[in-house]
């Protein structure tokens, strides 16, 4: 009995501890006065722009938007290997929304991944990037959201199974994967990099498609963009790397500008999600941001150059990747694969032709389309899509050929590859 | 002063022109070559068209949009009026309409690229081809025809003609026509009116009456179309000659022009 007293002091200290350090951090006992004075600070115009411009920068609503719904107002359903997660209502609808959030809630949610209660987020919202942006960037981003017309619509509920859905299981994934921090400058670069970099691994949140993820859905080295697989989107997102090696090599600042903004650049045309990106987002960025992005990306480390695959044996495809190229592809992409500058890409050294998986050339030559339409590219030309008139075998021999022609170096697909990505959904 | 000059003295201001000319390309063509990327081989230049820019769109549906010969899959744009196509790629792009090819290839286009799009595939008048004839008994073609020109009062099913226009050949800007469509695609498109997978989010007047019809009034009304001889103007009506209202709980949708 004596023991007593000791262990109940440490369970209350434990307590204690708990509640300051890991319970909800928003504090309710700001007063009245402090409350007012920040909402009306929220009210301020140019922050209210500024958060516009930060919130397209983030593309929040891609994932806050529902297919033909109004923006921000949620209802997206989000596919992950784990289940479907629904990207919540962020107009202030004060019953379905953030109406009753304060900006406390908001910095925990962006920057620490907790709702407004204290509970663990699903890391499908991309707190592993935006715990970079700074507390004003964020404060200007809800500023903005609060100044939206409220939207009444509830979220549609959770599509996780056991054990996913128990969010303290949450607590092991995120001492494995998520570290919070505000992004911290590099004095020994300059402003301009600096600039990109906050950009690219923040609010841009480029990390969280551009990078291998593992089994549990976790991205071992944040900011690398050594490119990987999109989960449940059956696209591959490439490295982003633009010297030797890198899945980029050789596009300048300008190309990558290009891209950005008008969505298409000598070296290559925006399709499948990044089309969705340059059209939702990087094509409204301002020319300066972008540069300091296409600066920061510049800066990424050279990558080790894989091994050539086994030469592709032509002869035993009877020469058909070929016939079909001259009689489907050459007339826009040329017979020495490098398109027309600002109207077709080049297939020649393009990264997306590349890319470890083929995926990327099988679906564009399925689907074909047209570039995202930007003020820089107000008309674009468009490609016809392949999945009715070729077989699976005539698509494979053709993107064989092609990551073996010119400079490519690729490895051949499968009919079996081309057979599964007929099926895979738009998103 | 004279207002012509001379030829003799035009010939001699061209010829210092092109001297100039030549002397400006002497100069500048190191510089160029040092700063141009590697020619690459000929390419035949590209047509500023918008048939060339529409591949994604006229390598299934037709150079001038007349369709593919199963017009399911691929169906005619050409002379479809220009509020109504333009109205459809709205609908793939907010999910009203669905279909994967189509809400992929459209995601990315803005309204006035879109609208020039849809005013090509308009404005193009290309001979509607018979569709083929569909297997259907006298009987069946007898309930289509009932049912096109007159409608089911019982069911509260309008006639086809009270929207669609007297010859059956559409009404600008908005209307569809039905003429020259094969039973196969007539058939698809009442059945996704009743399964939800086209313009299903408003109260959309389609959406009620392919509804209030029975399954085997749909192939009927297919089948007594498809079956047709065509008019020999195949364009859409102008909007004057719809002398009948629509009927009152008839909504339209929105017109695709909202941004």
């Amino acid at each position: 009995m004596k023991r007593w007293p000791g262990a109940l002091i440490v369970l209350v200290l434990a307590a204690l501890l708990y509640w300051r350090y890991a319970g909800p951090t928003s504090d309710p006992q700001t007063p009245l006065a402090q409350q007012r004075a920040d909402a009306a600070a929220l009210r301020d115009p140019a922050l209210i722009a500024r958060g516009k411009y930060l919130a397209t920068v983030g593309d929040c609503a891609a994932c806050h938007t529902m297919l033909g719904g109004t923006r921000y107002a949620g209802g997206r359903s989000l596919a992950t290997p784990f289940g479907d997660v629904p990207a919540p209502n962020i107009t202030p609808d004060p019953d379905t929304g953030l109406g009753h959030w304060s900006f406390d809630d908001f910095w925990q949610a962006l920057h620490d991944g907790k709702g407004r209660h204290g509970e663990l987020l699903y890391p499908v919202f991309s707190y592993t990037s935006f715990t970079r942006v700074t507390r004003d960037d964020a404060r200007a981003i809800f500023a903005y959201l609060q100044s939206l017309p409220p939207v009444p619509q509830a979220a549609t509920p959770l599509g996780l199974a056991f054990p996913y859905d128990v969010r303290s299981g949450l607590l092991a994934w995120r001492a494995l994967y998520f570290k919070a921090g505000e992004f911290r400058p590099d004095p020994a670069r300059s402003a301009e990099w600096n600039r990109g970099a906050y950009l690219v691994q923040g609010l841009g949140h480029c990390n969280e498609c551009h990078a291998p993820r593992n089994a549990f859905g976790g991205i071992t080295q944040n900011g690398r963009l050594t490119g990987g697989q999109i989960p449940q989107l059956e696209w591959y997102a490439p490295d982003l790397s633009t010297r030797r090696g890198g899945g980029l090599e050789g596009w300048s600042a300008r190309d990558i500008v290009d891209l950005l903004q008008r969505g298409q650049s000598a070296k290559g045309a925006a399709f499948g999600p990044m089309a969705e990106v340059v059209y939702n987002s990087t094509q409204h960025m301002t020319d300066t941001d972008l540069q300091a992005m296409a600066v920061y990306l510049q800066s990424l480390p050279p990558r080790a150059v894989a091994a050539a695959p086994a030469p592709l044996s032509l002869a035993a495809s009877g020469g058909r990747g070929e016939k079909i190229y001259t009689q489907h592809c050459a007339d826009c992409h040329g017979t020495d694969g490098n398109g027309v500058a600002g109207i077709y890409p080049p297939l020649n050294g393009n990264t997306s032709v590349n890319e470890p998986t083929g995926i990327n050339a099988i679906r564009s030559v399925l689907l074909g389309g047209f570039p995202p339409v930007t003020a820089g590219n107000p008309r674009p030309y468009s490609m016809p899509p392949y999945a009715q008139p070729l077989s699976d075998d005539d698509i494979t021999a053709v993107i064989s050929y092609i990551r073996r022609s010119w400079s490519n170096k690729a490895s051949a697909v499968s009919p079996a590859d081309v057979a599964k990505l007929r099926q895979a959904p738009n998103d | 002063m004279t207002v012509f000059t001379s030829s003799r003295k035009r010939q001699h201001m061209l010829a210092s022109r092109a001297a100039a000319v030549l002397l400006v390309l002497g100069i500048c063509s190191p510089l160029a070559s040092a700063m141009d990327p590697p020619v690459a081989a000929t390419h035949p230049p590209v047509p500023d068209t918008i048939q060339q820019r529409a591949m994604a769109c006229t390598s299934c549906h037709g150079v001038h949009g007349e369709g593919a010969a199963d017009s399911v899959g691929s169906p005619r744009l050409a002379g479809k009026p220009a509020g109504y196509l333009l109205q459809q790629m709205r609908y793939f792009q907010n999910g009203q309409r669905r279909n994967t090819a189509m809400e992929y290839v459209l995601r990315q286009l803005d309204l006035p690229y879109m609208r020039e799009l849809a005013g090509y595939f308009a404005s193009q008048q290309v001979p509607y081809p018979r569709p083929p004839l569909p297997a259907a008994s006298a009987a069946t073609l007898r309930r289509g025809e009932q049912l096109a020109l007159h409608g089911d009062p019982s069911r509260g099913v309008p006639a086809c003609t009270r929207c669609h226009g007297s010859t059956l050949t559409g009404v600008e800007p908005m209307i569809p026509g039905l003429a020259g469509l094969s039973a196969e695609y007539l058939n698809a498109q009442l059945v996704s009116w009743r399964t939800n997978t086209r313009a299903a989010k408003e109260p959309f007047c389609m959406g009620i009456v392919a509804n209030r019809m029975r399954a085997t009034d749909v192939t009927a009304v297919a089948a007594w179309l498809a079956s047709r001889h065509l008019p020999s103007d195949m364009r859409p009506q102008s909007a004057s000659a719809q002398t009948e209202p629509l009927p009152g709980w008839c909504v339209m949708g929105d017109d695709g022009e909202r941004p």
